[in-house]
């Protein structure tokens, strides 16, 4: 059923009673052309773009929850595309490109709110920095502007420009940046999918990869094994526990990301403001809940909570730049948890085992990265080659020294 | 998060860095083949379940930590100076 | 309604405070609410999305309804709780969400079209055109929603937080806290008795309870008595434990300054992190509304909150009052009402085999169809096992039974447990390491059940921490049955049934959500929103769970449940973030120059957490690059004065110390005579340059190693790492003395003189070396080195002589014609040079980018060296330090484009570092990464920086632009 505006009008007239299930739950067949493991955003949308792009609609989502149950219902809902580093660059403004056709796409609101993005910076060497990331961003054909402190100051009064630890010297500001609806990402993509035939199965946990010669066969799972020439491991936060079943041992080490969600409140913040010196980054979410985060708690955790060090590390950060918002109380914390790669980039790849591939590694920026990553991973599950703007995502470029280091601090896990 | 420095109690986790998995202690031959360093460096067992990883008492002793916890629960199981590992000096 | 005799407020204290405007009465021991409802408001706040009328629920924080913005100045707090504030002299409160007031709304349109915002509807539409979203719909989303307002000013007030450390941890201070505190603290145990209510006691504070023959607020203050007198107890009122972490870690929130007014001596909050061994859960249990058409209107309460209001604050919420309820407690309220003299219209009980002896007409199998009353309740109309009726009530009281209050046992994952004979959802055991849950909030919901719990909870955290349980006698209380039959809401009417007041989801939006196949407890809350409003879903997801469960068919237990997080109350930033405000939100470094440059009327620019100095203007100087310009030439022609101690200092001592540093520097240092200094570069094990900075043999076995200020901390845990994790054996020992030895450079033709004419007896230093000096008494260290390219020394004191020396150094230099130098001057001196800072080794770089991969020596292991030599970290495609040359100037951060390509990511040729003009030269210099760049030399790139609108051609040369030979360094 479409969606619409006159929709919603005549369905409340006739007291929503015609309104349909979003998507089938259909029993998992014996055999698919492909099979996604994952139900989160990025597998369901990796599902979409098969289907939409490739013509293969044979195909199933295994999810061992719900549909949307991973960091896809558990993030910030930040989208930007302000990468520098080539690799990057084109992955992101890819991404953003569907971001911006993704309602008309699916026939889904996700709410994608282009409301700007501010990156503030608080010192000559910050400034740099982001000047270099900012031409990044437009040699790729996307928008940035350098913002000196009056600049700031001119669309964030509210900052505190006299006291804070780190004054402020300016921001770059990528008009673009914005926020979406995170759950509706996830049920956007798996109604679209579920429209173009594909099975979305949910309470089904794989618990097995097959693999036969070095090609796999299909998955063993809770409600039974499944044949498939083509497999795709979509399962960031649980990436080691899936490859592993092949055998696999991955460069990525998992942790905890909190964040935070205060009641509602009327506007105030109008756009999304990032601080230069202390992970800390807040927007408000149309609902009114002021939405924030900070860095990693930072021990290798799958507990999908957190603890009080970096919650109050986040709270500090936020009196020091913006003191308006201490007396707004926090409704409620959550723990995500990131597959961290060594570098901070992702991978999207073939493995070594034939029509086995891997997509995971989106360390704390998977959700912009939704788009482009299931359709990135479509292409490649499809044509079996990486689509050019994922062609550096590789699994081995750790072992070849062709590292993704956007923030620098070292293709370790213990560098980050 | 609690640890318990063997030089120093029962401590806030506030007080040290975390530095990833055991297996950076375990760092290979200078000669070693390429995957041996890959593996060193990068790939990891990443467990959901006990692991034993590395902390440093950076606001206390100094001490580098060899620590055997649960990842899922946040348990702590032990507590050891890596300096004083078996086999643990060159 | 006040009564007269009733309740525990102070009648002596007499307070004054208003409401959107209107002043009322209220007395000192008042919260809001039960103030307002003394004085007959009962409309109090709108709703989220319907903006419907909406009075006081409940008598807790978990009020879902009456939230209020309480104004102080210019300041104001929203979304405070009526029921949690208490009143004080001049106390301002004001209703939110609403427009133009409270009484008239223009969004109440909303309520009218209900139908077409169903559950998701936005999701729906909105959608075409494009553009309309954020220009249209959204904002107008985002202006109807939300609920109170920040001032948009400042918090300029205090806040605090606080540490605290005991045995046994009790949370709650009802029957089943105050035994178990008790019990504990007679143990000798450490106890902290945390209340989130201004006063202790629980339901035996608010109900009329009797314990061992005496009135329960008696036995509750003799218990508080003996409790106060011990030395190793702590109480603490106002004070919500928000959540439960990692062994044995609560957040807690106090209230501690909001309860008296603008009080300048008196944090408004405190966040304490309390550590304890054990830990007792005694939260209680919170009563559950029901569902039935326009359930939510001012007048309809909760039967506990009812009684709350009776007996703590001696206020009744209405003259005429009916009650609904599914179980035997809450006709407490009933007869408690009756007993003060209120008329109670009649008793509604769901059940249909309930008695009916009571002294007010009981209604069996009975189910409310309806309300009305627009701005508070006025009728109900009902069904009943002998027909239908309709009572003109302006009170209804309803229970639907109790959740216990189990959300710190889910903090850490916990999952709850489903009791079918309570209806209720109870804490999975051991759900908390060493936390054990007793009375209510573990589903034991009579008074002597709760002093039982109390004690052997306490028992059991006593014998886990090894101390023996005293001999207590239980004190006696009532022990009844808790008699409930489960019921959610009214079948089979049409009409909205509201299940989250506070984000206005009804049973029917719930059954959409079902009906759109968002089956799952997780979707349904998300499609919903049930249970993400401000009470984080404490009133209504067991009913919502129940509501859903019967929409797709299966059990509760099947459906599952929503999780509870951190924090159990909403919890102000301010409070968590206490301390973080202007400066300390990171500590602040000052050179022991500091002062002595600001004197000189230097701006102090950041440096990390360090303060530094970024130039020294002379009269006359308009501009920083005047002075920068002065400065720098300054510095070529006579001498200038730098302090340079931010670099960090480690003090390396021990046998193996010379063979550590072959491990962590790629060069090699054990064959470093003693009295020399070596320029070192240091890998990561990823093979990436960590950090550079020179190392001094000061003796056989003992080396003085700097490192930049960015990576001093850095350098520190990784020789610490290499030392511990791979030779522990080695005799070797690390110090930082980074804050133990001011340092200061003084470079120029003249630098010689200048030291000269300080140290008496200049000692014969060659390029490179280190001597001991003395200056009067105090030892000292002079190095001859030089990060400006002309001949230079630093010279190290202790610290406590840093500013006398510094003084007198830029003394001695003003005589020569020199003087001191910024940071700016030391930038385009380290330029001109060619010398490398963070700006170019920013953790990407390799020993090959910058050119010295001849510095990673081959005969030799060092920490990087496998992984440097890994294809990918050397060759033509990467990019290459080099200099870039230009007549006008360039921008750190532009790119670089061969000339006639066109400008786009995959033509970029590289990226610029660093920028100046260089006054020496007369040029504008730059260092940058160029693609293949050292095969580059002559060639003209094109320098694009976009940002600020440069787009000019430069010449690539060496990045040594100075003095390439180094002939002055070593003159």
């Amino acid at each position: 059923m479409r969606y619409s505006g006159l929709r919603v009008i005549t369905e409340g007239l006739f007291g929503n009673k015609g309104w349909k299930p979003a998507w089938r739950d259909p029993a998992p067949k014996a055999e698919y052309d492909a099979i996604i493991i994952g139900g989160g955003g990025h597998g369901l949308s990796t599902a979409y773009y098969l289907a939409k792009n490739h013509g293969m609609t044979n195909i199933a989502v295994l999810e061992k929850g719900y549909l949307g149950s991973g960091n896809i219902g558990r993030n910030t809902t930040i989208v930007r595309a302000n990468y520098f580093l080539p690799g990057n660059s084109e992955f992101y403004s890819h991404s953003m490109k569907l971001w911006e056709g993704l309602e008309l796409d699916l026939n889904y609101n996700v709410m994608h709110s282009q409301r700007g993005l501010i990156n503030l910076f608080h010192s000559d060497g910050q400034r740099d920095a982001f000047v270099r990331r900012g031409n990044s961003m437009i040699n790729q054909g996307d928008d940035a502007i350098l913002l000196d402190r009056e600049g700031v100051r001119e669309m964030l009064p509210y900052l505190d420009f006299e006291q804070t630890r780190f004054p402020i010297y300016g921001g770059l500001y990528h008009p673009r940046g914005g926020t979406a609806r995170h759950d509706a990402v996830a049920w956007g993509y798996a109604r679209g999918a579920d429209r173009r035939g594909v099975d979305l199965i949910q309470n089904c946990e794989v618990t097995g990869i097959d693999i036969e010669g070095g090609r796999v066969t299909g998955v063993q799972t809770t409600r039974g094994a499944i044949k498939a020439k083509k497999v795709g491991m979509v399962v960031a936060g649980r990436s080691s526990q899936v490859a592993a079943m092949a055998g696999m041992r991955l460069p990525i080490e998992s942790h905890i990301l909190q964040a935070f969600v205060t009641e509602g409140l009327k506007p105030v913040i109008d756009h999304v403001v990032s601080f230069g010196m202390g992970h800390f980054y807040i927007s408000q979410s149309d609902k009114g809940g002021l939405v924030f985060g900070g860095d990693l708690d930072f021990y290798a955790s799958y507990a999908s909570r957190g603890n009080l060090p970096m919650v109050e590390h986040v709270m500090e950060a936020g009196m020091t730049l913006m003191p308006m918002i201490g007396r707004a109380k926090v409704l409620r914390s959550w723990g995500g948890i990131m597959d961290m790669s060594p570098d901070g980039s992702p991978i999207i790849d073939k493995t070594h085992i034939d029509g086995l591939f891997v997509d995971c590694g989106w360390n704390y920026g998977g959700f912009k990265a939704v788009p482009a990553s299931g359709f990135c991973m479509a292409h490649l599950m499809a044509t079996g080659e990486s689509h050019p703007v994922a062609a550096r995502f590789t699994l081995n470029r750790f072992a070849t020294g062709h590292i993704l280091d956007e923030e620098g601090t070292g293709s370790q896990h213990n560098l980050h | 998060m609690r640890l318990t420095c063997p030089l120093c109690g029962a401590r806030d986790r506030r007080e040290f860095t975390y530095y990833g998995a055991e297996d950076y202690l375990n760092r290979p031959a200078p000669d070693a083949p390429p995957q041996a360093w890959d593996d060193y460096l990068h790939n990891r067992d990443n467990p959901a379940g006990v692991t034993r990883d590395l902390w440093y008492h950076d606001m206390g002793c100094s001490s580098w930590l060899l620590v055997t916890r649960n990842t899922v629960t946040h348990e702590i199981l032990a507590v050891e100076a890596v300096a004083d590992r078996k086999g643990g000096a060159a | 309604m006040r009564l007269a005799g009733k309740g525990l407020i102070d009648r002596g204290q007499p307070v004054t405070f208003t409401f959107d405007g209107s002043t009322y009465q209220g007395f000192r021991g008042d919260t809001l609410a039960s103030a307002l409802l003394a004085n007959d408001v009962r409309l109090v706040g709108r709703s989220f999305k319907y903006h419907r009328p909406r009075g006081i629920l409940t008598a807790g924080s978990e009020e879902p309804n009456a939230m209020v913005e309480i104004l102080e100045g210019n300041q104001q707090t929203p979304n405070v709780r009526a029921t949690v504030q208490e009143v004080f002299d001049g106390l301002a409160a004001r209703s939110q969400n609403r427009f133009p007031s409270l009484k008239f709304d223009l969004l109440g349109i909303n309520d009218r079209l209900s139908p077409f915002l169903s559950a998701g509807f936005y999701y729906k539409t909105f959608m075409w055109p494009r553009p309309f979203w954020e220009k249209l719909y959204e904002p107008l989303i985002r202006r109807a929603a939300g609920l109170g307002s920040l001032s948009r000013q400042h918090d300029e007030a205090q806040y605090e937080k606080a540490w605290a450390f005991c045995d046994v941890l009790v949370i709650g201070s009802g029957p089943a806290g105050l035994m178990a505190a008790l019990t504990a603290a007679r143990a000798g145990a450490d106890v902290i008795l945390a209340e989130e209510e201004a006063r202790m006691g629980g339901r035996l504070v608010s109900d009329n309870l009797r314990v061992d023959g005496q009135p329960g607020v008696d036995w509750v203050e003799g218990t508080l008595a003996e409790l106060r007198a011990l030395p190793n107890v702590r109480l603490m009122t106002r004070t919500t434990v928000t959540g439960a972490y990692d062994d044995g870690t609560f957040g807690a929130l106090e209230r501690v300054g909001l309860h008296c007014g603008p009080a300048p001596h008196l944090p408004r909050e405190c966040f304490w992190r309390i550590v304890a061994g054990q830990s007792v859960l005694a939260a209680g249990a919170l009563e559950r509304p029901l569902a039935f058409p326009d359930n939510d209107r001012p007048g309809i309460m909760l039967a506990s909150a009812v009684r709350s209001y009776l007996h703590r604050y001696g206020v009744v919420p209405g003259h005429r009052i009916a009650l609904i309820a599914n179980n035997d407690a809450a006709r407490a309220t009933a007869r408690d009402l009756m007993a003060a003299g209120v008329k109670v219209a009649a008793i509604l009980d769901t059940r249909p085999d309930a008695s009916v002896v009571e002294d007010c007409p009981v209604y069996v199998n009975a189910q409310i169809t309806g309300t009305a009353g627009r701005l508070g309740l006025t009728s109900i109309t009902f069904r009943h096992a002998g027909g239908s009726a309709t009572l003109e009530v302006d009170t209804l009281a309803m229970s639907g039974g109790w959740n216990p209050t189990l959300h710190l046992t889910c903090h850490m994952n916990g999952r709850p447990l489903w009791r079918e004979d309570i209806a209720a959802f109870v804490p999975a055991p051991d759900a908390v390491p060493r936390l054990t849950p007793a009375g209510a909030c573990n589903g034991t919901f009579s008074t002597a059940g709760a002093f039982r719990e109390g004690q052997d909870a306490a028992r059991r955290a006593l014998a886990a921490l090894g101390r023996s349980a005293p001999d207590l006698a239980l004190p006696q209380a009532e022990d009844a049955p808790y008699a409930l039959a489960a019921y959610w809401e009214t079948p089979g009417v049409e009409g909205r049934q509201w299940l989250d007041f506070a984000n206005d989801v009804t049973t029917k939006d719930v059954k959409l959500s079902a009906q759109e196949n968002f089956r799952s407890v997780e979707h349904m809350k998300r499609y919903t929103t049930q249970g993400m409003a401000p009470d984080q879903g404490k009133n209504s997801n067991v009913g919502a769970l129940a509501v859903l469960a019967d929409a797709t068919g299966r059990g509760i237990p099947q459906t599952g449940t929503t999780t509870f997080r951190p924090p159990y109350v909403p919890t102000s930033i301010a409070a968590m973030g206490a301390g973080g405000r202007g400066a300390g939100f990171a500590p602040q470094r000052f050179l022991t120059s500091d002062q002595a440059s600001r004197d000189r009327g230097a701006p102090m620019i950041e440096a990390g957490l360090w303060y530094r100095p970024s130039y020294f203007p002379k009269p006359g100087e308009t501009t920083w690059l005047e002075a920068c310009n002065r400065e720098t030439r300054m510095l070529r022609d006579s001498v200038g004065v730098a302090d340079v101690s931010t670099l960090g200092k480690i003090d390396i001592q021990g046998r193996d110390a010379a063979r550590f540093l072959d491990l962590v520097y790629t060069n090699t240092f054990s064959t470093l005579p003693v009295g020399r200094v070596r320029y070192g570069l240091m890998l990561r094990e990823d093979g990436h340059v960590l950090d550079d900075g020179t190392s001094a043999r000061l003796g056989e076995h003992h080396f003085l190693m700097t490192t930049t200020t960015a990576a001093a901390g850095l350098v520190m845990r990784h020789l610490d790492f290499v030392h511990q994790a791979f030779c522990a054996g080695w005799d070797v020992r690390f110090t930082s003395v980074t804050e133990s030895w001011a340092q200061f450079a003084v470079a120029g033709p003249k630098a010689r003189d200048l030291l000269a004419t300080l140290l008496g007896e200049m000692p014969d230093l060659p390029f490179m070396g280190v001597a001991d000096v003395t200056l009067g008494k105090v030892r000292a260290r002079l190095f001859r080195i030089s990060f400006s390219g002309e001949h230079g020394y630093e010279i190290a004191i202790p610290t406590r002589f840093g500013e006398a020396l510094f003084r007198d150094l830029v003394a001695r230099a003003e005589i020569l014609g020199g003087g001191p130098y910024g940071m700016e001057a030391l930038n385009v001196l380290r330029i001109e040079k060619g010398f490398i800072t963070h700006a170019e080794i920013h953790g990407r770089t390799t020993a090959f980018d910058i050119g010295m991969e001849r510095m990673v020596s081959a005969k030799k292991d060092c920490i990087g060296k496998a992984a440097a030599a890994r294809p990918g970290m050397t060759g033509p495609e990467r990019d290459q330090l080099v200099g870039l040359k230009a007549t006008s100037p360039m921008g750190a951060g532009a790119h670089l484009f061969t000339p006639g390509d066109r400008v786009h990511r995959e033509t970029d040729q590289g990226y610029v570092t660093s920028v100046c003009y260089s006054p020496t030269l007369d040029a504008h210099l730059a260092l940058a990464f160029l693609r293949n760049g050292r095969a580059r030399h002559g060639e003209t790139i094109r320098v694009v920086d976009h940002l600020r609108k440069i787009d000019i051609l430069a010449e690539v040369t060496d990045p040594v632009f100075h003095d390439k030979e180094g002939v002055k360094l070593r003159a």
